[in-house]
């Protein structure tokens, strides 16, 4: 059988900045998995005892992790927005090209805003503080 | 130039019956996770103190066990489908790619039972 065409297969296309927010939308998926092993281990630290959550919160308010914690948040508020312009898709929504480049934009802007203002409220204005 | 038929050609190469299961149930857990993970974040951002006791009252108190349950098992199935996909696109070594596959199935299991019995406990734990 002839070899068959495998992805990725990025070299026959021109770069287009909605190809960026496809790759980035795999990318959150993948952190936010991530993310997901660290949510069960603070709740089965938490189901553990006080001496396991005093460990797991440790590790959780060390700086670097509070940086990592950061990253989670405008993942997965880069990975909702653009979950929802895909549920849009799947209705038939916004396929013209103009339309995804637009919402392209609308996506970017929504994740950093919703993000930037999580990150703030959890870490300046109140969790952390 | 092939003298096989298209029928032969077809032929177990899988069944066609099930083949959108996998691309449905993957929406209809991203709808499913859109008003459970706005709930947790926020719920997390309402809480006073991060301290045991009242993260283990507020676990276990009126609905919330009940979200976080659904929380896990949802966030755990689109996950395991998420990262699937993702294996199953880039990893193109066979044995690699089935030995990936099988780890990510069963860690997303051992998640799912993990926080679902961590949550339990806590609820029940406190009635």
């Amino acid at each position: 059988m002839r070899a068959r065409p495998l992805s990725p297969h990025l070299g026959i296309y021109r770069f287009m900045y909605t190809m960026a927010l496809s790759i980035a939308h795999r990318i959150t998926g993948i952190v936010l998995s991530a993310g997901l092993i660290l949510l069960v281990w603070w709740l089965m630290a938490a189901a553990t005892g006080p001496a396991a959550y005093e460990g797991a919160m440790r590790v959780l308010s060390h700086g670097f992790v509070k940086l990592l914690l950061a990253g989670w948040v405008f993942a997965f508020a880069y990975h909702l927005c653009n979950g929802i312009r895909h549920l849009s898709w799947d209705a038939g929504i916004g396929l013209e090209k103009h339309e995804a480049r637009r919402s392209a934009w609308v996506t970017v802007a929504c994740a950093l805003v919703i993000g930037g203002a999580l990150v703030f409220t959890a870490f300046f204005a109140k969790v952390f503080a | 130039m092939s003298l096989r038929s298209p029928v032969g050609k077809a032929l177990g190469q899988g069944s066609a019956k099930d083949g959108v299961s996998h691309w449905w149930l993957q929406r209809v857990t991203a709808v499913a996770l859109v008003p459970l993970t706005l709930w947790f974040v926020f719920a997390l951002l309402g809480r006073p103190s991060f301290e045991h006791q009242p993260v283990l009252s507020w676990i276990g108190e009126g609905w919330t066990p009940v979200g976080l349950v659904l929380l896990v098992l949802v966030l755990c199935y689109h996950s395991a489908l998420g990262v699937q996909t993702v294996l199953e696109d880039y990893v193109h070594a066979k044995p690699v790619k089935i030995a990936a596959l099988l780890a990510s199935t069963f860690l997303h299991a051992l998640l799912a039972v993990a926080g679902t019995y961590a949550v339990l406990k806590i609820a029940f734990q406190g009635l």
